[in-house]
């Protein structure tokens, strides 16, 4: 995070700049350092607490295995858990682009008018309130592959936050400023592009966050519905599989994966929502009193 | 007369005879609940004055300006812009701007961003913009805020910016909707020398609509008094010399017997509306 926070300027009406006077005390390096080292202690404290526990108490591997067998797992059967990273991750993120380009486009078209919305809205609500593993069954009948069946279980899910954000965020723009483009003769075009859309961006990223989330949750869940295998399985597969073999190093392995997945996802959707509101919007900017 | 003025300005006196800005002919509006907003309104704004449309809440002085800038339509009657371009839907074309109550800026957008919007809309490119932009900003004292955003702005500032957005693409007409209402007393007063300062030099025709007896008083040519309850005009004070006004002014005699004169006609059109039943 660097930059420094600029000063709110109280009693503007001396036109002189004062955004770059004095640079507002940044955090000093030891604070900085601690930011990072706390949360990291706190976690290597847990891994030896848990590592402490197996070994006093003599815990067998197959109950719960220690962080070093743990790891032990992770790296030897890394040639069987990389592959299956790579397709959870690939099936999440496409799933995730996908809802992106469904949830936007559909939320630019459904509040072009009342009406429109009145008789699409239904349908999206629908998809989303059935539970994606009561139609995985059905979705796996009708799709090609066992990979398309999850993505398209993966989209359903991660869809709709994206899609009710989206349109709550196109019809929340301030009415004065809709007067103000009337006022110019814009364009629908335009009204669009330079008004509804960048309006929308907190409620977009809200929706990405979620949807990002959601999106791998339902890559897993749909993997263990369809209990797909073979080259082209994912963690989740992976997963059952070391639960039936007793394998539970592996299977500890798998979901530590998975989770290590999920932080980076939430930790790259949160970058990019700091990224584009970072500048104007009062979720991002720090303030001091 | 106008060796008091800086050089470059604008001597109101010579662009009063010109034909009017807007003509309105008994124009009255009926909202869709069915309140009467506006009941046979007739008014000729002419070129170069000042004018406030001054009365209690209600009494349709908002209605008006929105009609007079075709934001909304007239139920009955007739509003002209004599000397304006019309485009396909009746309305004119890029000579009027207008300024709300709230600054309404793009929170995404820097003050840059914010006053280049009327020409973004109207597709020219940011480097041909830009010269008149950065004039327009230093006109309202902001040329060192270009790269701010709003959020980083006081009130005063933000309808600073407001002002230059409208300004910025030398209308004919600006319309402004109480900008100043939720404005402290100072920055308010401030403000209203710096849009009187503005009217001289851009010799822009201003209708401003305000519920402060003080405020109108100060800055107008002419205030149209209303009455609510339907909301309709109530009477004209034409005021002399609006282009001499400065600070000393404030304290004048002359204000002073000006304000107490609007301020009687604002009571009697207050007291001539039907009570609400």
């Amino acid at each position: 995070m660097s930059g420094g926070v600029r000063m709110t300027i109280a009693g503007g009406n001396i036109p002189s700049r004062q955004a770059d006077a004095p640079a507002p005390a940044r955090a000093s390096t030891s604070q900085k350092l601690l930011r990072v080292s706390v949360p990291l202690l706190m976690l290597f404290l847990a891994l030896l607490a848990w590592d402490l526990y197996v070994r006093l108490n003599d815990v067998p591997p197959y109950i719960l295995p220690g962080p070093l067998t743990v790891a032990d797992a992770l790296l030897n059967d890394w040639g069987t858990l990389w592959p299956a990273l790579f397709v959870t991750t690939k099936i999440t993120f496409m799933a995730l682009a996908l809802a992106l380009l469904g949830g936007v486009g559909l939320a630019v078209f459904l509040v072009q008018s009342r009406w429109v919305e009145l008789a699409f809205y239904p349908f999206a609500v629908i998809l989303q309130v059935t539970p994606i593993v009561a139609v995985a069954p059905l979705i796996l009948i009708y799709a090609p592959t066992t990979q398309v069946a999850l993505l398209i279980c993966a989209f359903l899910v991660a869809f709709f936050p994206i899609l009710s954000n989206m349109v709550q965020g196109l019809k929340s723009v301030d009415h004065h400023l809709l007067n103000l483009f009337d006022l110019y003769g814009a364009s629908r075009w335009q009204t669009l592009l330079y008004l509804k859309l960048p309006a929308a961006q907190p409620y977009f990223m809200t929706g990405l966050r979620i949807g990002g989330g959601l999106a791998l949750i339902a890559a897993v869940v749909a993997e263990f519905a369809a209990g797909s295998a073979g080259a082209n399985s994912g963690l989740a597969f992976r997963l059952l599989e070391a639960q039936y073999r007793l394998n539970i190093p592996r299977l500890f392995a798998a979901l530590i994966l998975l989770s290590l997945l999920g932080v980076a996802i939430f930790a790259l959707t949160s970058f990019i929502a700091w990224l584009s509101l970072r500048r104007w919007h009062e979720s991002s900017v720090r303030r001091e009193n | 007369m106008n060796i008091m003025h800086a050089p470059g300005e604008l001597v109101v006196g010579m662009r009063a005879s010109a034909r009017p800005v807007v003509t309105m002919r008994e124009v009255s509006k009926v909202f869709s609940n069915g309140t009467l907003a506006l009941s046979d309104m007739s008014l000729d704004v002419k070129n170069g004055e000042f004018l406030s449309l001054l009365g209690p809440s209600g009494c349709g002085k908002s209605t008006a300006l929105r009609i007079i800038a075709g934001l909304g339509v007239a139920s009955s009657g007739t509003i002209d812009w004599p000397s304006s371009r019309i485009n396909s839907k009746g309305l004119p074309q890029g000579d009027i701007s207008f300024v709300f109550q709230e600054p309404t800026l793009m929170p995404w957008q820097t003050v840059f961003g914010n006053v280049y919007l009327p020409f973004r809309l109207r597709h020219l490119p940011k480097r041909q913009a830009r010269d008149q932009i950065m004039e327009t900003l230093a006109m309202v004292g902001l040329e060192d805020f270009a790269e701010a955003y709003p959020r980083e702005l006081s009130g005063g500032m933000k309808m600073r910016v407001s002002i230059a957005r409208a300004l910025v693409t030398k209308p004919k007409l600006l319309l402004m909707d109480e900008p100043f209402a939720a404005l402290d007393e100072i920055t308010r007063q401030k403000l209203n020398d710096d849009v009187l300062r503005l009217w001289r030099q851009t010799g822009v025709t201003v209708i401003f609509v305000t519920h402060s007896v003080y405020e109108s008083a100060y800055l107008s040519s002419r205030i149209v008094v209303m009455k609510a309850r339907p909301g309709q005009v109530f009477a004209e004070v034409p005021l002399e010399r609006a282009d001499m006004r400065d600070g000393y002014y404030r304290t004048s005699e002359e204000y002073r017997a000006t304000c107490e004169r609007v301020s009687r006609t604002l009571q009697e059109a207050i007291a001539s509306a039907e009570p609400v039943s």
